[in-house]
């Protein structure tokens, strides 16, 4: 089976081609280490960072913007988004803070992306 | 008239780069002035992160990008004036200004730094024919509206334009539960960076339409539909090729322009490339004394250049301040082969022993390498394995052999 991906790590931006044949993988197309090991990443478990909003109350802005402190595979962004919206902080909070912690048990907290007085 | 040593006209990433960086250097009595609410301009609603790399060796969310600037100037003692207008500006750089509680201002300043940003292209810039109902939004506005006001602007969006704003939105869109139907782009080539059509597009399976545009809008209060169809090598639609798509929201990235209406008042030189102020290497406009950083001088793509321009106009501001203008000879900076525009576009020879350069080239180049020419002698050159025109290339040229005449710069 072939799966075909653009590597994110530089501008060079390599059309990499990875092949599973049996449960051995090849990657073709890369300039270098880091593709391979982008294209190997995708294809057995795609991480990614999760950048949304939660609901702020006791501020003069709506909206408090999140971010997670590590990536999260990628099939577990809609769910992680699901709860996020249940979600309602109040001010004062500040950047690096813990809005949510350990989030669908993938040892993975929400962080504040902002300081927000009262 | 109130006076100040600096007054800096814009608190997003470059003012307040330079605001920080002024107090840094020793200036004292500065002032920063801002229209929105809160200090951060655009960053305040890009929420996604990819900010900072190159200055702080990690990817940020724009938000955590400028909290770091916002907590610098609040230590600084810099004085900032939200929700506050400058009217205008005098060649004698006297600033009028206004806001709710101290009505209209004017100050006195020694100096002067505009970091007024850009703003986008909208739909009378693309000439979209149809109806005029409500739908029609800038892909900025959008990103406002559910980042930061938390509204849902509508339920089935259209593209127009594939720049890195629109690619953004549409992931975020998909997230927030707005069904995009594809973006659509009138070149033959994506606008934005191929990565983050990866992230933005192809993780959500959203298509892309190269060399198609949108080429009438329809419905009366509301917007009901567009019809797109393919263009040609001249970019005109071809006939037979249009296509009907229902959607309540067309999202528009059609690329941005520095605002500038403040620096024309003022009667500074303007460049017709980036329609913003023509600089020196030191940030300096056409008017001794006003500088010009960030946005409102080039489009850049990295706020972590954004940031560097804006402390480079901070320490021109503090020469300036220190030293009075003094007569120096200036030399040109131009754009030479596959490049489309150097900025800034002067400097003055036998002043500063490197100076900064921002360019675009034209279309993308493998293993090209970039060559700034001072008259017939080549003064530095540097390789890149890719170059690509959404992505600026930043160069620091040492200036000792370039003692006369004007620079040029190629790649190829």
């Amino acid at each position: 089976m072939q799966k075909k991906y653009i590597c994110i790590n530089c501008p060079l931006s390599c059309d990499l081609t990875l092949t599973d044949e049996n449960g051995v993988l090849s990657v073709a197309g890369n300039n270098c280490k880091r593709g391979e090991d982008y294209a190997v990443n995708e294809y057995r478990n795609p991480l990614r960072m999760l950048t949304t909003t939660v609901q702020l109350e006791h501020a003069d802005t709506r909206l408090l913007p999140v971010i997670s402190s590590d990536m999260i595979p990628k099939k577990l962004l809609r769910e992680c988004l699901d709860i996020l919206y249940g979600v309602s902080v109040q001010a004062p909070v500040q950047s690096g803070e813990i809005i949510y912690k350990n989030i669908l048990n993938t040892g993975i907290d929400i962080l504040s992306a902002k300081t927000v007085k009262e | 008239m109130r006076k100040a040593e600096l007054v800096v006209i814009g608190g997003g990433p470059a003012g307040m780069a330079a605001a920080v960086k002024a107090r840094e250097l020793g200036i004292r009595d500065i002032i920063l002035l801002e229209r929105d609410s809160h200090l951060g301009g655009i960053l305040q609603q890009c929420i996604h992160d990819g900010f900072g790399l190159h200055r702080f060796g990690k990817q940020l969310s724009g938000c955590s990008y400028a909290q770091i600037f916002i907590d610098e100037v609040r230590k600084g003692g810099i004085q900032v004036e939200c929700n506050t207008m400058v009217l205008d500006i005098t060649e004698e750089k006297v600033i009028r200004a206004a806001n709710d509680e101290k009505g209209l201002m004017e100050i006195q300043a020694e100096v002067v730094i505009l970091a007024m940003g850009c703003r986008e292209r909208t739909r009378p810039q693309v000439r979209i024919l149809g109806t005029r109902p409500a739908g029609v939004l800038t892909a900025g506005a959008v990103q406002r509206y559910i980042n930061m006001e938390g509204w849902k602007p509508g339920t089935r969006a259209v593209i127009l334009g594939s720049g890195d704003i629109g690619l953004i939105m549409a992931r975020r869109m998909t997230l927030e539960g707005i069904s995009v139907e594809g973006v659509y782009e009138v070149m033959e080539n994506l606008g934005g960076l191929r990565r983050n059509k990866a992230q933005c597009l192809d993780d959500y399976q959203i298509p892309l339409h190269l060399s198609t545009t949108v080429v009438r809008v329809h419905g009366k209060r509301r917007l009901e539909g567009v019809t797109v169809a393919k263009v040609g090598a001249d970019r005109k639609p071809i006939s037979g090729t249009e296509r009907y798509i229902p959607c309540d929201l067309l999202v528009l990235s059609v690329g941005l322009i520095p605002e500038n209406e403040l620096s024309r008042k003022a009667g500074i030189i303007l460049d017709a490339v980036t329609k913003g102020p023509v600089v020196d290497d030191r940030m300096m406009t056409s008017i001794p004394g006003i500088f010009a950083a960030g946005n409102v001088g080039a489009v850049f793509d990295l706020v972590d250049y954004v940031s560097q321009t804006g402390e480079q106009a901070a320490m021109g501001a503090y020469q300036y301040l220190k030293e009075g203008q003094k007569e120096e000879a200036e030399q040109e900076v131009t754009a030479g082969k596959n490049v489309s525009f150097v900025f800034p576009q002067k400097f003055s020879p036998g002043r500063e022993e490197k100076a900064d350069f921002y360019l675009r080239v034209k279309k993308t180049m493998k293993n090209a390498t970039v060559r700034v020419w001072c008259g017939e002698k080549m003064i530095y050159q540097k390789k890149t394995a890719f170059a690509t025109p959404p992505e600026m290339v930043a160069l620091q040229v040492p200036l000792a052999e370039a003692q006369e005449g004007p620079i040029t710069i190629d790649v190829e």
